[in-house]
């Protein structure tokens, strides 16, 4: 009876780390599906917004810490939040403006261009903040878990991170649905020309959408934090991920996004319980990458590639 | 057609050399079979040697990626596929029960036995006859290739989608094989690599005739892909990258097209793999994943990615360049390749190849003529011109 209990206890947290993985793969992948789906642009430089975001969270850790005042080392997460989204969104608005916008017609282009971009950004980090890995102190608030039963621990810092991940993906979904912003964008990504005669501002329109995904991905490190240390290189970690993600829902579906990043991360966070991290890996990718084969599509199709 | 000119015969052999693009085919073939071994050290023929065994790789890529239109992000598996056939086969002829007589089981690789593993694996079994190797270095890759290319290009799936899933496949290989260390050697991957068939591989002369057999192999491919591309089969593919419906609309099977042009990549990477294995004399996953794929498709673009020849520069040129700066300014080099990637793509999407060459040619040819000697009348006959000009009627 006790073994039993034991074992379902293992199953939900092992469950619940799972699902801050799947927070951060939510995240990245929004931002990517946003990028990659609505704009069809490749960037494979995503995963290194996420390590902008994780760095920015690092700095004004160390800053609340060094001026001291008990406020800011108990709320500077959250502001941390809202900065890494602004970073990230800058950066990625100069991506745009000096690397991107000339390669629209040539998305393979853009994959390697963006690769490259990657691998200066990860070396940018390596000289600027050492090849060491780093970590955000947590304010205490984040810090402690609750116990819904004696045997289930659930930290307390996954919980905030799923709150952020809930709030940050209805907000996506509102704005690509319901805003204006939103109806230009998928006017945008249907018909370009058509969009442009109808008075929108295209270039206006993939300048923003582009930082956003980017600030999306700054979030994500921001959230990243929380769960593990930053070094030059965590975000790269998550692109061939984060791609499979966005690619395995179905390019142009949020839903499918939501479905396919839960699914991965799951199947994951179980898989490792019963065998080696490398060997769950490879078989959720393989795993993926079969069903790929057969329904390449996606999950959620929204309409058939040509 | 042909009206015999003034010049004399090496003047006319000359011209015969400068049709077409014959010219560079040879100069490439000096710096290789002449230049470098007659100016470098056996280490560092070595090391350009092993350069010209990713030039394979990129060799591939031209042909799928620069004509067929087909990006792979994966190529590092079929390298790997090829040199891990390769490494078995030299790794069990090292391990046999006498040198591993310290091992609490004698005769089966060092790793298995630091791993607790008592008997080979089945799969090891037929990696022990050479014979079975030379086949399965280019099958095994080239069956994988057909896999993922069937299963892909039957449902459409193309471009970008199939660079990532290439990728993916790139990134499971690698993992699988750090995971599973007892099986495969793990993250340091199969080393101590001895002799061929009794014959030893670390030797100076050893490396000298693996550099020829290295050469002559890649000369090969280069013909062969010349003559490809030459062909029928050339035109369809670049037809293809460039319009493919309508080449599917002409009533071609396009699927089969590009799966072909892909089966042919890989295998052309899995002999640049085996020559990797033999000159290097070991075979590690730090070849097989996601990073030295696409540092190969840069190899590909650096070289230009329409051009074959272009490519082997292309491999010569980024590969001696990463060791150049990552032995002296290692903070430097990723900042370099970086904007390598960059540059290749938005101001030189041609490459190397995409320079003027046809001007410097003319240029040097009308130089060289004019040292020529000549003889009948004078030198205006020898006046510089892309197509035979041929004023003067020669004789008869």
């Amino acid at each position: 009876m006790d073994s039993v209990s034991d074992l379902g206890a293992i199953f939900v947290m092992q469950g619940f780390n799972g699902l801050s993985n799947f927070c951060v793969l939510l995240l990245m992948a929004l931002g990517l599906a946003i990028i990659f789906g609505q704009m069809g642009v490749i960037n494979m430089a995503h995963g290194e917004f996420l390590t902008i975001g994780a760095y920015t969270t690092f700095l004004l850790s160390e800053l609340a810490h060094s001026v001291g005042a008990s406020w800011l080392i108990e709320s500077y997460f959250v502001i941390a939040i809202v900065i890494a989204f602004f970073v990230a969104a800058a950066v990625g608005f100069l991506v745009e403006y000096l690397l991107i916008r000339h390669l629209y017609a040539r998305p393979l282009d853009t994959l390697l261009a963006t690769w490259g971009l990657s691998l200066i950004l990860q070396q940018a980090f390596r000289s600027t903040f050492g090849a060491r890995e780093v970590s955000a102190t947590l304010p205490e608030w984040l810090m402690g878990s609750v116990q819904p039963t004696p045997t289930i621990d659930i930290p307390i810092n996954g919980l905030v991170v799923m709150g952020l991940t809930a709030v940050l993906t209805s907000a996506v979904f509102f704005a690509l649905l319901r805003s204006r912003w939103g109806v230009r964008v998928r006017a945008t990504t249907q018909n370009r020309v058509m969009s442009s005669a109808t008075g929108i501002n295209t270039r206006r329109v993939d300048r923003i959408t582009f930082s956003l995904g980017c600030g999306l991905a700054g979030i994500a490190g921001a959230a990243f934090t929380t769960i593990g240390s930053t070094g030059p290189t965590a975000g790269s970690l998550y692109i061939v991920d984060t791609f499979l993600t966005v690619v395995f829902g179905g390019a142009q579906s949020l839903v499918g996004a939501i479905a396919s990043a839960f699914s991965i991360a799951q199947t994951q966070a179980t898989m490792e319980f019963f065998m080696s991290g490398s060997t769950a890996k490879v078989l959720t990718l393989l795993a993926v990458i079969t069903i790929l084969m057969l329904r390449p599509q996606g999950l959620f199709a929204t309409r058939v590639r040509g | 057609m042909s009206k015999n000119e003034t010049a004399s015969l090496p003047a006319r052999a000359l011209k015969e050399l400068m049709q077409g693009d014959r010219v560079y085919l040879l100069l490439l073939a000096v710096l290789i079979l002449i230049v470098f071994p007659a100016t470098l050290s056996v280490f560092r023929l070595a090391l350009v040697g092993k350069y010209l065994t990713y030039s394979f790789v990129a060799l591939g890529l031209v042909l799928c990626w620069g004509y067929g239109g087909i990006l792979s992000l994966g190529q590092g598996v079929f390298f790997g596929l090829g040199g891990y056939c390769m490494a078995m086969f030299l790794k069990l002829e090292a391990s046999d029960p006498k040198s591993t007589s310290i091992q609490s089981t004698p005769g089966i690789p060092d790793f298995m036995d630091w791993n607790q593993l008592t008997e080979l694996p089945a799969y090891w079994i037929p990696f022990k006859s050479l014979a079975f190797t030379l086949i399965a270095i280019p099958l095994v890759p080239g069956l994988l290739a057909l896999i993922i290319g069937l299963a892909m290009f039957k449902r459409r799936v193309g471009g970008v989608y199939f660079a990532i899933i290439t990728q993916a496949v790139a990134a499971i290989l690698s993992i699988l094989i750090i995971g599973q260390q007892g099986y495969t050697g793990g993250v340091n991957g199969i080393t101590d690599l001895k002799t061929l068939l009794g014959w030893d591989i670390r030797e100076d002369s050893a490396k000298l005739v693996l550099y020829y057999v290295n050469a002559g192999l890649l000369f090969g491919v280069v013909l062969i892909g010349r003559h490809l591309l030459a062909s029928k089969l050339g035109r369809l593919l670049m037809a293809m990258r460039d319009r493919e419906d309508r080449v599917r609309f002409s009533g071609y099977d396009v699927a089969q097209l590009k799966t072909f042009v892909f089966v042919a990549a890989a295998m052309i990477s899995s002999i640049g793999g085996a020559m990797f294995t033999l000159q290097v004399g070991f075979m590690s996953p730090s070849f097989v994943g996601i990073e030295p794929s696409i540092e190969m498709v840069i190899a590909a673009a650096v070289g230009g990615r329409g051009s074959l020849l272009g490519a082997v520069y292309g491999a010569l040129i980024v590969n001696f360049g990463k060791t150049f700066f990552s032995e002296r300014f290692p903070e430097l080099w990723l900042f370099l390749i970086g904007s390598l990637f960059i540059a290749v793509v938005m101001v030189f999407p041609n490459g190397l190849a995409g320079l003027d060459w046809a001007a410097l040619k003319r240029r040097t040819l009308s130089v060289v003529q004019k040292l020529l000697p000549k003889r009948g009348h004078e030198s205006s006959a020898s006046e510089p011109a892309p197509t035979p000009a041929a004023p003067n009627g020669g004789r008869s």
